[in-house]
């Protein structure tokens, strides 16, 4: 069958200590991981200010990608699911913060914190259903929603993603996009099984000059490689993506009176004493249709 | 940990409204020296609370920081070293994050913070 890692076992089972070491000492893997780890800074276009940036690797492993964050002089925090993968990184003495997490769980991070986000070849692995738990598309929408709130407007995230198939990368583009990001797919080396390379681009926020999508390297000068979102007028489409879910949503609680309707109602309701719940965020939220 | 990390975190179990600062339980602090670097102080002031980094760093042992600060104290090279050895000089190495609404505490070993949630806690 396939040699996919992913298909081995969950990634804190299959990134044990012998694999850790394993991974973390193979000079090849070093300098792949390195090289990725570069390009995808590239695309995260940070303002070239020299103002070191506070950054997040998401699925650190070992430390490879971080330390390439380091030597740019950013400071980043990273998480992991993989224990034995963090303890080769303290071992190597990184410079970030580690944290032991799932980003499939969503991300514990205040709102607007973050400078930018990169991840080097781990997102793929949120497709999985590791669990009877897990459902993918939710642990996809936890990931992308509290990512896109931590990052501050206007900021990007750069992954470099081993996508199975037509179907992951939509499915895990389609998910960023919900969230609310714009930004598409760039694949370096489209023509060679070996080198080529992708890398998801997203921006925090909607479509602006900023948020156009770079173009793939290619060995043969002059082709352009940016996947379907390449261009500004495009680029709008991908935002339709978002919206095509959301006039449905919205038709749905206009339905109802609003919540603004309901708030007031509580309110006039507690006025005369009555005993009324309080609001929350769940207030006059639509009810699932299922029971 | 370092207390720049601290201050960004939050607890985000289900049900949570607002997961932050989560407290801090501290066994063992360390410190290690970071290259003093004010254009980092000065793009992470605005987004640093500022409360929950003088409380954190105070029950981490220094109590140097002011209780409020603003952005002209940025001029002040004594304040920018306070708060560089605050923000990045102060690691958590054992010790646990509690969430400030349920009680939960989520362990820090050799100052990896433990966020994995159980599966009711998602
Ligand atoms: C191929 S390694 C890459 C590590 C590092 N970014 C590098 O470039 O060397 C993939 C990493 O993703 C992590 N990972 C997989 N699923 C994860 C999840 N749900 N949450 C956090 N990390 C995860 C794995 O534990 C593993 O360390």
């Amino acid at each position: 069958m396939s040699s996919r890692p992913e298909h081995a076992a969950p990634p804190e089972v299959f990134y044990d200590d012998t694999e850790a070491r394993k991974y973390t000492s193979s000079s090849r893997i070093i300098e792949i991981q390195g090289k990725l780890t570069k390009r995808a800074l590239e695309l995260l276009a940070l303002p070239d200010d020299g103002i070191p940036k506070l950054l997040l690797d998401i699925g650190c492993g070992s430390g490879l990608s971080g330390e390439k964050l380091s030597k740019k002089g950013h400071q980043w925090i990273g998480l992991d699911i993989s224990q034995s993968m963090l303890n080769v990184a303290l071992e190597r003495e990184v410079e970030g913060d580690l944290l032991l997490g799932d980003m499939g769980q969503g991300l514990g991070l205040r709102d607007g914190v973050i400078d930018g986000a990169i991840s080097i070849s781990a997102v793929q692995w949120l497709c999985n259903a590791d669990k009877s738990s897990h459902d993918p598309r939710l642990r996809l929408k936890a990931f992308f929603g509290s990512l896109y709130r931590s990052l501050s407007r206007g900021a990007r995230a750069v992954f470099q993603v081993y996508p199975e198939n037509v179907d992951q990368r939509v499915l895990i583009l389609n998910y960023a996009m919900r969230a609310g990001f714009s930004g598409g797919v760039v694949v370096d080396f489209p023509h060679s099984s070996k080198r080529r390379k992708e890398y998801l681009v997203l921006t925090c926020g909607p479509p602006s000059v900023n948020t156009s999508i770079p173009k793939g390297k290619s060995e043969e000068d002059g082709e352009s490689c940016s996947d379907e979102e390449s261009s500004g007028d495009e680029e709008n489409q991908t935002v339709c993506v978002s919206d095509r879910h959301r006039p449905r949503k919205k038709q749905k609680t206009m339905r109802g009176k609003g919540r603004e309707w309901v708030l007031k109602k509580k309110e006039q309701l507690r006025r005369k004493g009555n005993v009324v719940p309080p609001d929350t965020k769940y207030t006059a939220r639509k009810r699932k249709a299922r029971f | 940990m370092r207390l720049l990390t601290h201050n960004m975190l939050s607890s985000n179990m289900k049900g949570v409204s607002n997961g932050f600062p989560l407290r801090i339980e501290v066994e063992k602090v360390v410190e290690k020296q970071v290259d003093f670097n004010p254009d980092f102080l000065k793009n992470m002031f605005s987004k640093v609370h500022w409360k929950a980094l003088a409380d954190a760093s105070r029950i981490m042992g220094y109590a140097e920081l002011p209780e409020e600060a603003d952005r002209s104290m940025l001029d002040s090279d004594d304040f920018l070293r306070k708060f560089h050895h605050a923000l990045l000089e102060l690691h958590l190495e054992e010790g646990a994050l509690v969430c400030p609404e349920t009680g939960r505490r989520f362990p820090v070993n050799k100052g990896i913070p433990n966020m994995l949630l159980h599966e009711d806690e998602v």
